[in-house]
């Protein structure tokens, strides 16, 4: 018994160990959605390219599709933009934008230089729908399925890596089952 | 050293307006209110820039996110109906203060339970240090008795042993 207790120190640092390799690999600043299940917050918005259009969440139903957030003064999303238009191009993948906090002439400046991946573009200047979803850094990806609910978040830039390992399988779940 | 002076005048001067750049952007009916807004955003924590509280935080997140908190009180909602908004959307890792449920009991209980667990180590320790001792350096009747025998002179008890 007493040998056992000699032990324990040795028991508690591998526990510890443990715990604390878990961690390790973890990336701090990509929270987990709490949309997850949820379907996308009701919005009523103008659409980018034409002001007296109305966007609301019937644009996202009727197929699985990516939310693409997104602005002008967003470094990162200059970086991924080649890539979503790939996407939508090569692989067939529906991509609404929502440009987020952005001005108009900027965005369309933007998607001049760089070419238009987006089935439709909502335009969020105040941020209201990129709040109810809880965005918090653009760029973000969201899968929405399509009865229009959130199936997955990615923050950050859209790769891919992050295609194939994360996006790809979520969206061929979400083709599955609707 | 009237230069001295003159070169913390001119500190001061400029140290001053420093402080306080959120809270003045919005209007309070009265001080207890602007309290309680100030008591809500020092405790919610910043998604974007974390480790910053969204009163410090100067990413347009905080600002959205202070902005919610104000138009919800003003709108009338508790405390608890605007953490829950905001819980809602950027998840529970924006509150500083985790709530008391049963995936946190051993989150809270943790401090008291190491406490405890201390204390109840100490004590033992202490209780067989004791016992330990009173078994070594006790004296039966038998040895007291033997040690008077000793002191006293008795050369039969030295002969015999």
């Amino acid at each position: 018994m007493k040998r056992l207790f000699l032990f324990l120190p040795l028991i508690v640092a591998v526990g510890i160990g443990v715990f604390l390799f878990a961690g390790l690999g973890k990336d701090p600043t990509k929270l987990e959605s709490t949309m997850i299940g949820k379907p996308v917050p009701e919005f009523s918005l103008e659409s980018l390219d034409d002001a007296s259009r109305t966007l609301d969440t019937s644009l996202l139903k009727g197929e699985v599709s990516l939310l693409n957030v997104w602005a002008e003064w967003c470094p990162s999303c200059w970086d991924e933009h080649a890539y979503l238009t790939y996407l939508a191009r090569e692989k067939g993948v529906r991509i609404v934008g929502l440009n987020y906090k952005d001005q108009r002439e900027n965005a369309f400046r933007f998607l001049e230089r760089l070419g238009n991946p987006y089935d439709e573009i909502i335009f969020d200047p105040k941020g209201r729908l990129g709040f109810d979803l809880g965005v918090y850094g653009a760029p973000e990806t969201f899968v929405i399925d399509a009865d229009g609910v959130v199936r997955y978040r990615h923050v950050g830039v859209v790769n891919e890596k992050v295609w194939t390992e994360e996006l790809l399988p979520v969206i061929n779940k979400a083709r599955g089952n609707s | 050293m009237r230069v001295l002076w003159a070169l913390l005048a001119i500190a001061v001067w400029f140290a001053t307006p420093v402080q306080a750049e959120v809270a003045d952007v919005y209007d309070f009916s009265s001080r207890s209110e602007e309290q309680r807004f100030q008591q809500l955003i020092s405790e919610l924590r910043c998604p974007k820039c974390q480790n910053q509280n969204i009163a410090d935080s100067n990413a347009p997140i905080s600002e959205d996110m202070r902005n919610e908190v104000y138009r919800m009180m003003q709108d009338g909602a508790s405390n608890e109906e605007i953490v829950d908004a905001l819980v809602a959307r950027f998840g529970e890792f924006i509150q500083y203060k985790p709530p008391v449920d049963q995936r946190t009991i051993l989150l809270w209980a943790f401090p008291a339970i190491a406490a405890i667990g201390g204390f109840l180590i100490v004590v033992g320790v202490v209780w067989r240090t004791r016992r330990r001792e009173a078994r070594e350096q006790g004296l039966t009747d038998e040895d007291r008795s033997r040690a008077e025998r000793i002191l006293s002179g008795d050369q039969d008890d030295q002969a015999s042993h």
